[in-house]
């Protein structure tokens, strides 16, 4: 066990190749792919509603936030159902991941600032990049891809026609 | 389960506290002289001071003590209540809010309200004003008075506290030291109800006071020591004529007489019990004042009812909703199935889960009283701030609603009752001239009508102008020259975007604004809206209401791949697309039912949806105020019992979506907003014509 300032409970999830991090205190579960209901008109980035227990969860795919392509579901597609700040407020939101790997401690002494250059998604949407067995480790920024000002506009806006 | 900060805890006692005193002042306004009025707003005020100070607001129990101060003089009728008086009082309340929410930026503030304050206190007791520091409650004030035994009145005061007491943090023995520094106080403790040792709780109360207290103090001064336990407590306190003479036999037989309960037997500690006047006979002894009477009637009312969080009842509803719905599951697997006993077993459950449901449902329904409380303010500022005298009656104030839908009132409620006094209510002058009451009266009720609530402002001003809306109508192009219309369809037209008919604007009103968002949130909870008017007698609007917004009847249709609920109360009926206006690209969407022309939205176009169409599609002719539009769809798949849910903020935005609903497959569909789907498919055939012209 490391001491509990210097590592965090991370559960690492596959995204399109990369590896992302969600901070395993937020996730409440992990499930199957269950039927999504699209919501007409809604951004692509939370264009689905799933049932969740009786509730109502909006289902959010963060390739759309890195600008990922979006392949069609497979048998390794699960949701990843997390406690998130939408806009400020605490909301039950659930995320497409393309396949989920495992739990871990991510030493936070490994975590790295946003590089300046070398990375084109948006640097407010990563908190940071760790590394883990020699591989990079994305931590997005929930708070920023949940919050609803966002100045300069979603990475692939849909328009009403 | 979640431990409640200690500082929202006073926010929400205090804002109880601020709505009483406000309800108490202005029950003032209109009834000058009631001492019970006035005590229930100083109870207010005290009780604020103290959990203020308790809950480290020091900002407000500073203030609220200086307002009380002030307050105390009109409490001992040193002043009378005036308009101008009421008129501070509620800007001091509304500081002490503005103290409670955002503490530390409006302190500053307060000095000039209570000087305020002060100057009308003073100016209404002119007479008293130098009185003032001995009216301050202060006991060290009080001191000097009491150092001398003897001089002055003397008090009986008979107290036994509730048994509970010890365990909320009353210490008696402090309830004493204070009466002690009022004056001179012989103290006998009543130890009659004490219990045999074995049944004894130690952590309970059992014992009683008998105090005599001689000092230059009143009745007030003692009543104030037992302030924060009045509720509970039985209190007597009574003034003896002459000065009390120090124990004889006689007087102790005399005090046991007069004593609510037969004072004590065994030892009392203190073996110095004085004298009663016979006139304080045991008639005269036991009965409580009026106010302690309220107040016990209050605290009784509150002990049968309990506070929840609104969120609990929401999760309440949310599982109730839940199982409603895997009963139904359950039930088309039992009709499907041969099994009697499962069968039986279903039939059961449906029955309890439709039980439940109504119960739950009838938790959620709240008075609307809540709601017409906070307009009286609101009239007695708009009635100063125009200069003319407004009388607000209310009624039907227990009819209840559900809590969503009485949240949701309030702003449209705003905007009426403020379009009637504006508007509809004339000055005082224009009211002499035509022969009318000097004061506007607006009339605010609310009654139960079948499945529905109808909530009517009414006011006597000078009605509708239904030449002025015409005229005003066809100026702006909402109306043709020569089109006929009904009185209501033109008063219908008051609630468009941007159309008002006040020559002026003021402050308040007159601007359009408005009435379109009243009547957009009425039709948001599905209820409707009458206007009747008759010229120079008033107006009356009516909203019509649901009781409950959590579940409604839908109709399951579906489009492409998607399925959605239509509220079934808006359905009027389904037809067939005709095959011509299918196949061809039309531009011209209408339909001919009987004879009448229907516009309809294509809900594929309008969603977006790729899957090819089906072979014969159906349209859903729904309403929405006064227009018939028909909603293309694929397939029309029945009706259902839908329990609302609500959207994300990620989707809230969405337009022509209300909600979302669990169907019985565990699949989510979604709840169309019929009013909001129409304003988005004017919408978006103006996109699509700016389009063609590009």
């Amino acid at each position: 066990m490391s001491k509990p300032t210097g590592s965090m409970k991370a559960v690492s999830i596959g995204l399109q190749g990369e590896i992302f991090a969600i901070d395993a205190q937020s996730v409440r579960e992990i499930l199957d792919l269950v039927p999504i209901t699209e919501v007409p008109n809604a951004r692509s980035f939370v264009g689905g509603l799933i049932n969740v227990r009786g509730r109502v969860v909006p289902l959010a795919d963060l390739r759309v936030m890195f600008a990922m392509d979006r392949p069609e579901p497979d048998q390794d597609t699960r949701i990843v159902v997390i406690e998130t700040a939408i806009d400020g407020e605490l909301a039950i939101a659930a995320i497409l991941a393309d396949k989920v790997y495992d739990v871990a401690d991510l030493e936070l002494a490994s975590v790295e600032e946003v590089p300046k250059i070398g990375m084109r998604w948006r640097p407010d949407y990563v908190r940071g990049i760790g590394k883990r067995d020699g591989e990079f480790i994305i931590i997005p920024n929930m708070d920023r891809i949940f919050s609803m000002e966002n100045p300069d506009g979603w990475p692939e806006e849909r328009h009403v026609a | 389960m979640n431990a409640m900060d200690p500082a929202d805890t006073f926010r929400q006692e205090a804002k109880d506290l601020l709505d009483a005193l406000e309800q108490a002042l202005l029950d003032l306004e209109q009834n000058n002289d009631s001492q019970q009025l006035v005590d229930s707003a100083f109870r207010a005020l005290h009780t604020l001071k103290g959990s203020g100070a308790m809950f480290g607001f020091d900002e407000v129990s500073d203030f609220v003590h200086e307002f009380e101060t002030t307050f105390d003089h009109v409490r001992k009728g040193k002043a009378q209540t005036s308009p101008a008086l009421i008129a501070v009082a509620l800007k001091a309340r509304d500081h002490v809010e503005k103290l409670i929410n955002e503490p530390g930026i409006h302190a500053a503030a307060g000095e000039p309200i209570l000087a305020a304050l002060r100057q009308v206190v003073d100016a209404a007791g002119a007479a008293e004003a130098t009185h003032a520091s001995a009216g301050d409650r202060q006991p060290a004030s009080n001191m000097p008075a009491a150092a001398a035994p003897g001089d002055g009145p003397a008090w009986r005061i008979v107290f036994r506290l509730p048994p509970d007491a010890l365990a909320f943090g009353t210490n008696p023995s402090l309830l004493l030291d204070e009466l002690r520094e009022l004056g001179h106080c012989t103290v006998t403790a009543l130890t009659d109800h004490l219990p045999p040792l074995d049944v004894m709780e130690p952590t309970r109360s059992y014992l009683g006071w008998e105090v005599v207290l001689v000092g230059e103090c009143d009745r007030e001064t003692i009543e104030d020591v037992f302030m924060f336990l009045r509720d509970g407590m039985d209190l007597t306190i009574e003034r003896m004529d002459a000065a009390p003479s120090v124990e004889t036999g006689a007087a102790h037989a005399a005090s046991d007489r007069a004593a609510p309960e037969p004072a004590p037997k065994l030892a009392a500690p203190e073996p110095e019990p004085a004298a009663p006047p016979a006139q304080a006979g045991p008639t005269q002894a036991r009965r409580p004042d009026t106010t302690q009477e309220a107040a016990a009637g209050a605290a009784e009312r509150a002990g049968t009812s309990l506070r929840v969080a609104a969120e609990r009842l929401d999760e309440l509803m949310d599982r109730v909703g839940e199982l409603v719905i895997a009963q139904s599951r359950l039930s088309q697997i039992a009709d499907a199935s041969g099994d009697l006993n499962l069968k039986a077993v279903a039939e059961e459950l449906q029955r309890l889960a439709s039980g439940l449901r109504d119960t739950t449902m009838s938790i959620r329904m709240v008075p609307i009283g809540s709601l017409f409380g906070r307009f009286r303010r609101m009239v007695h500022d708009l009635s100063r701030d125009l200069d003319k005298e407004v009388e607000f009656v209310t009624s039907g104030e227990e009819t209840e609603l559900d809590k969503t839908v009485v949240e949701k009132l309030a702003d449209p409620l705003v905007h009426i009752i403020r379009n009637s006094i504006d508007h509809g209510l004339e000055t005082a002058a224009d009211r002499a001239a035509k022969g009318k009451s000097d004061k506007g009266t607006v009339r605010l009720s609310a009654v139960h009508a079948g499945a529905e609530v109808a909530i009517s402002i009414t006011d006597n001003g000078r009605g509708l102008d239904a030449q002025r809306i015409r005229a005003k109508a066809e100026e702006v192009g909402l109306l043709a020259p020569e089109a006929k219309v009904t009185e209501q369809e033109l008063y219908q037209l008051l609630f468009h975007p941007g159309f008002s008919t006040a020559r002026e604007v003021t402050a308040l009103s007159g601007r359009g604004v408005g009435m379109d968002v009243v009547k957009r949130t009425i039709e948001g909870l599905r209820g409707s809206i009458d206007i009747s008017s008759v010229p120079g007698k008033g107006t009356t609007v009516t909203l019509r209401l649901p009781l409950t917004l959590a579940i409604i009847e839908g109709m399951l249709v579906r489009v492409g791949n998607g399925r959605y609920t239509i509220p079934l109360s808006a359905v009027e009926e389904c037809v067939e697309l005709p095959r011509d206006l299918q196949q061809r690209t039309s531009d011209r969407h209408f339909l001919n039912i009987r004879g009448s022309l229907v516009p309809f939205l294509n809900l594929r176009e309008l969603f977006k949806v790729k899957v090819p169409p089906d072979l014969y599609q159906k349209v859903v002719i729904v309403s929405s105020g006064e227009s018939r539009v028909g909603l293309v769809v694929d397939q029309i798949l029945g009706n259902n019992q839908t329990v609302i849910k609500s959207l994300s903020k990620l989707h809230s935005n969405i337009e022509g979506l209300s909600g979302a609903t669990i169907l019985g497959d565990g699949t989510v569909a979604l709840i169309l907003d019929v009013g909001q789907l129409l304003t988005f498919g004017q919408a978006f055939e103006e996109q699509v014509r700016k389009g063609r012209a590009a």
